[in-house]
């Protein structure tokens, strides 16, 4: 029952709100902490028979059902995205929003198409639920966006939407090969013997629609875009769940379905990655707009995540799902103090701040742990994957690992470097005037560092978690 | 004592940090200090508790928690106290608490709030030193190992609000980074080849066994350049002169006396991976690395003016002569000298501190002079710390240079002439310091003259225990010519299985001549330092000294063919191949289509929106396509 209800508790809310025209913010609130309840019982109950899958008819002409269920990676993002949406309301609390019950309720729409794609367990669900999760973000974009915000929501939605069709084609392709009638269903799915070639032309339809979503270079440019027009809550959103969906794509989707592809194509796809690493690391230095600088710096971070998942190793594996969620909560407490700092100042440029720890210690202290764990330093949440991580690209090549550990010295110089623009230095005529952060700031950023420094000290709970992750054990090799 | 205790040490001043970080607004400085002294006073007391266990020959292991437990790989969060971490623990919280002492008095002008977060930076940085030595294995040696690297990062930027300050912290952790990259290539190196990463299950005949002659030899030299970063060797030395930008007792503590000796303890520690079949290039490596570190640094400190500046090229130069010990294959040696020099460097660092502090924040010792008079206490103790680091008996720089020098000899006649010719620089520019500081005229200003006072007792107390050490520390390695059975210190590191490389003996006259040349020789350079020194230098360096004084140029030639050429990667990334290439292409090409086609009159919409799904399309296609093709 509770996969279910993951995704009708936010879809119901959202419904609620839209029909209402009002408490729609109270009802955003009421659902997102019901589904951390649930997702929190599951974790803490582990054999609960609430647990298990649940399936209904749904298109059964198509070979489709409605199936869902919770295992290893699924439920870490659900996890992810169940502790995130509380997050962004507590820390995002102080925005006022025109047409406040539409907001919500894409908000809560977009977090059951979330909760969905993570826990589909049939091909055309999985489809349906990645477009619901995508079209309430779409609006949100453009119509609460920046200045830009038309333009940048669309190259958005062309990218995104046009990387899924290619996946639809590739889903409907893959369910007309299996035994007897078509179907949708992840087992019929892993359980195809297709010829090379067949591999192949489905790998690539597939992986393109997953590398646009986390994004792989070089298809990423709709991202700092996205990410600088879009209002704060969405782009915390986009940048702490949303990307994920490629990850799980790939470990769910794609390597257990066509591994031989896979195999073949492993080597190419890692270095694309680690290009991708480079280059976003490299092109983060050169940005003074704070908001574009966390989206390269996001870039690099998936890119590693994606080469490690490749590696097809143990180690690369678990330390890439482990990193989607430490990933996660690090970029919202980035994206929290930057929206602090903008809703102070009114500035997105480093170059126009400086001297804030005069003025804000308390802000100023809060990121620099953030940042610290965003450069993934021992103790913090993101060491042990990276560690995991490289460690994998290691065992595969010794150049891989020495390649991508570039970004651990770039992470520091363009990570230092923004904390020496903006607290450091001495305060001007804008800053000086900023005060320290509010209550509600402070419990939200609060929250952040416990889970930075829980993880980061003890997170061998979390990897055992994973272990139970059926496709996790197909993309592994022995 | 119970094995449960051990924690405390490391414990004791994390709980420090977090009191005096969280309550930095509420606490008094009276509070704070307590605080901070206490807990580390309590875990220096253990420490040497703990120390006498080892000395009976005990060694203590402890098991706390699974810290990585992920498929094959098991990385325990565990403590092994031997012989090399007592001593290292009695060294980061003995000396360490004299700092912490000398800090209540030093820092006594900052605000309350600034008071406390400076102290908690200082316990924060002990509990990551704790954690270095204590860690028994690799990651946990490297969660330290970070750990001060950061530490060192905050506390070089604690005035933040000097733009430079920042920088030169910013400097100093990515340098450091660039070492711990290579660092933690050598662990999955290692992890690959054995398996583990625990040291006790590493060195064991078995393990190492698994390991190829270029596996040792590829790993044993990543782990130097790692050791190469956070401890100032040649090519990643240059952010320790900058790191000056913090506090003095901050120079004393970390970037003399503890951290950047981490790569020495680190390679003592690895010592069985270092003499293992195929480390012979490494240890040439390191031994010539060490070498021209020593020279390098020990001829720009000769043409330096700031007293901070002076020392700090001196460590590096200690640091050079350390490594010599390394590669020659004298462990006992290096850290013998890593003692000594914690000693005699922290002594310096905190006298200098409190000529600083008399001259009110004035650093350019030619603005100095005759301060003999009005410091005593800090000229005296400031002298013994000269004598020591210059190497003339019987003070303790003596007994362990000496032991270097005398490693450096049996492996090579040229290499000990050349580390001779280090030490005599060594003794040549302390000198100088001290004769320009504390001899001759007073060279400052009327007012900076009527403020002339000895320090309080916070400072010269630290400063007499310290010099007292700094005289009677190189009784603890005496050699073996001189006394026989009297080299405590070797006896007591053989208990952690630390030995050294065995040279065929020489003779005992051969020893002593080389102890009475190099002394006679240190005795001579310290004569030209006082007859070349008498007066202050007036007109501009030319030539070699102008070269000196500038640093060999090496942060100007760092910028020209490294950090120049990056910059300039990244612009052309950013300016170029991102915005007119990748997006260029998605965004320009609609926009030219459409521009042309409205002459042409081809398609009516005109829509920007087509052009942009057939160009995201076609880029799309063909990275699809260009998969398909590069792979099948």
């Amino acid at each position: 029952m509770i996969p279910v209800l993951l995704i009708t508790i936010p879809l119901l809310a959202g419904i609620l709100a839209f029909v209402l025209k009002q408490y729609s913010k109270h009802l955003a609130w009421l659902a997102s902490l019901a589904t951390l309840g649930v997702m929190l019982y599951a974790i803490m109950v582990p054999h609960c028979s609430c647990n298990n899958a649940y399936t209904a008819a749904w298109l059964p002409s198509l070979g489709a059902s409605f199936t869902v269920g919770l295992s290893g990676v699924g439920t870490v993002l659900c996890l992810l995205t169940a502790f995130t949406f509380p997050l962004i309301y507590l820390g995002t609390s102080e925005r006022k929003y025109d047409n406040e019950s539409s907001f919500f309720a894409l908000m809560l729409l977009s977090q059951a198409g979330l909760m969905g794609v993570f826990v589909a367990m049939d091909g055309l669900l999985f489809y349906f639920f990645w477009e619901i999760a995508l079209i309430p973000v779409y609006f949100l974009c453009s119509i609460w966006g920046g200045s830009k915000r038309i333009a940048a929501s669309f190259k958005f939605f062309i990218y995104t939407f046009l990387g899924s069709l290619f996946m639809l084609i590739a889903l409907i392709y893959l369910s007309n090969q299996t035994l007897g009638n078509p179907s949708f269903a992840l087992q019929d799915l892993y359980a195809l013997k297709l010829s090379i070639k067949q591999q192949g032309y489905i790998f690539s339809a597939l992986f393109v629609a997953f590398a646009i979503k986390m994004p792989i270079f070089p298809l990423h440019t709709w991202q700092p875009a996205a990410y600088n027009q879009a209002p704060t809550a969405v782009t915390m959103v986009l940048s702490a769940v949303m990307v994920k969906m490629g990850l799980l794509g790939i470990i769910r989707w794609l390597i257990p379905i066509v591994p031989d592809a896979t195999a073949l194509a492993s080597k190419a796809v890692m270095v694309f990655s680690i290009i991708g690493i480079i280059y976003a690391s490299l092109i983060a230095m050169k940005q003074d707009n704070l908001k574009k600088l966390v989206a390269y710096s996001s870039i690099a971070h998936m890119g590693l995540m994606c080469a490690a998942l490749f590696t097809q190793n143990n180690l690369g594996v678990q330390g890439a799902v482990g990193q989607m969620f430490h990933h996660g909560i690090n970029i919202l407490g980035l994206w929290i103090v930057l929206d602090i700092i903008e809703r102070k100042t009114g500035i997105k440029h480093m170059s126009a701040l400086g001297g804030l720890a005069k003025v804000a210690p308390n802000l100023a202290i809060y990121l620099t742990i953030i940042a610290l764990a965003n450069i993934a330093l021992p103790l913090t949440n993101a060491f042990v994957g990276e560690f995991l991580m490289l460690s994998a690209l290691y065992q595969y090549n010794i150049w891989m690992a020495a390649a991508a550990g570039v970004a651990v010295i770039l992470s520091a110089v363009y990570t230092l470097s923004m904390i020496q623009k903006v607290f450091y230095g001495s305060t001007n005529v804008i800053t000086t005037t900023v005060s320290d952060i509010s209550l509600n700031e402070k419990a939200t950023l609060i929250i952040i560092i416990l889970f930075i420094l829980i993880m980061g000290i003890y997170s061998t709970p979390m990897y055992h978690i994973m272990n139970t992750d059926a496709s996790l054990t197909l993309i592994t090799k022995p | 004592m119970n094995n449960s205790f051990l924690i405390l040490i490391p414990l004791l001043p994390f709980i420090g940090f977090l009191i005096n970080g969280i309550f930095r607004n509420q606490l008094s400085k009276g509070a704070v200090s307590i605080l901070a002294c206490g807990s580390l006073l309590v875990s220096f007391v253990l420490s040497i508790i703990y120390f006498t266990q080892v000395q009976q020959g005990a060694t203590i292991s402890v098991h706390y928690f699974d810290f990585i437990d992920v498929s094959n790989l098991y990385i325990p969060f565990a403590f092994t106290l031997d012989a090399l971490s007592a001593l290292f623990l009695l060294i980061i919280t003995g000396v360490g608490f004299l700092i912490h002492v000398y800090s209540t008095s030093y820092m006594h002008n900052e605000a309350a709030p600034h008071y406390a977060r400076y102290f908690a930076y200082l316990n924060l940085f002990i509990f990551s030193m704790l954690l270095l030595v204590l860690g028994s294995n690799y990651v946990i040696l490297f969660i330290g190992w970070e750990g001060v690297g950061l530490c060192s990062y905050l506390l070089i930027g604690y005035w933040y609000t000097n733009t430079s300050y920042t920088a030169a912290a910013r400097k100093a952790f990515v340098m450091n980074r660039i070492g711990d990259l290579a660092f933690l290539i050598a662990l999955f190196w290692l992890f690959n080849s054995t398996g583990t990463l625990t040291f006790t299950q590493l060195f064991n005949a078995d393990v190492l066994a698994r390991l190829t002659a270029a596996d040792v030899t590829g790993i044993t030299l990543l782990l130097f350049v790692g050791a190469t970063g956070k401890s100032a060797q040649l090519p990643l030395y240059t952010w320790l002169p900058d790191a000056m930008a913090g506090p003095t007792p901050v120079s004393a503590l970390i970037h003399a006396a503890t951290m950047v000796t981490a790569g020495i303890y680190m390679i003592v520690r690895s010592s069985a991976l270092y003499t293992a079949p195929g480390s012979a290039i490494t240890n040439e490596v390191i031994t010539y690395i060490g070498l021209a570190t020593a020279v390098i640094a020990a001829s720009i400190a000769v043409q330096q003016n700031d007293i901070k500046k002076v020392l700090a090229y001196s460590t590096v130069s200690q640091l050079g002569f350390m490594f010599i010990a390394l590669g020659t294959g004298a462990y006992t040696a290096a850290v013998f000298h890593v003692m000594t020099h914690a000693f005699f460097k922290a002594l310096l660092f905190l006298g200098s501190g409190s000529v600083i502090h008399a001259m009110g924040g004035e650093q350019d010792i030619t603005k100095m002079g005759g301060l003999r008079k009005a410091m005593p206490i800090t000229y005296i103790t400031f002298l013994i710390g000269c004598i020591a680091i210059a190497g003339i008996p019987p003070l303790s720089g003596f007994f362990s240079k000496d032991a270097i020098l005398l490693s450096a000899f049996m492996h090579n006649k040229v290499l000990y002439a050349i580390a001779i010719f280090a030490a005599l620089l060594t003794a040549y520019y302390m000198f100088r310091l001290l004769f320009l500081t504390f001899n001759g005229a007073f060279r400052g200003t009327q007012h900076q003259r009527e403020h002339l006072h000895e320090s309080p007792t916070a400072i010269t107390v630290p400063l007499i225990i310290l010099a007292i050490l700094a005289v009677i520390a190189g009784f603890a390695g005496i050699p073996e010519v001189i006394a026989h059975g009297y080299n405590k210190l070797d006896a007591f590191l053989l208990q952690a299985n630390i030995t050294n490389k065995v040279h065929e003996a020489i003779s005992h006259t051969t020893e002593y001549t080389l102890m009475a040349l190099s002394t006679v020789l240190v005795l001579i350079a310290i004569a030209v330092a006082y007859v070349l020194n008498k007066q202050v230098k007036t007109t501009a360096n030319t030539g070699l000294a102008k070269v000196l004084e500038h640093k060999w140029y090496v942060d100007e030639l760092y910028q020209k063919i490294i950090i120049s050429p990056i910059q300039a990667l990244a612009s052309f990334f950013a300016k170029i191949i991102e915005k007119l290439g990748i997006d260029g292409a998605v965004n320009g090409v609609g926009k030219m289509v459409q521009a042309s086609s409205r002459q042409l009159r081809l398609l009516q919409s005109g829509q920007i929106g087509i052009y942009l799904i057939l160009m995201v399309l076609g880029l799309i296609f063909s990275v699809m396509m260009g998969i398909y093709k590069f792979v099948f």
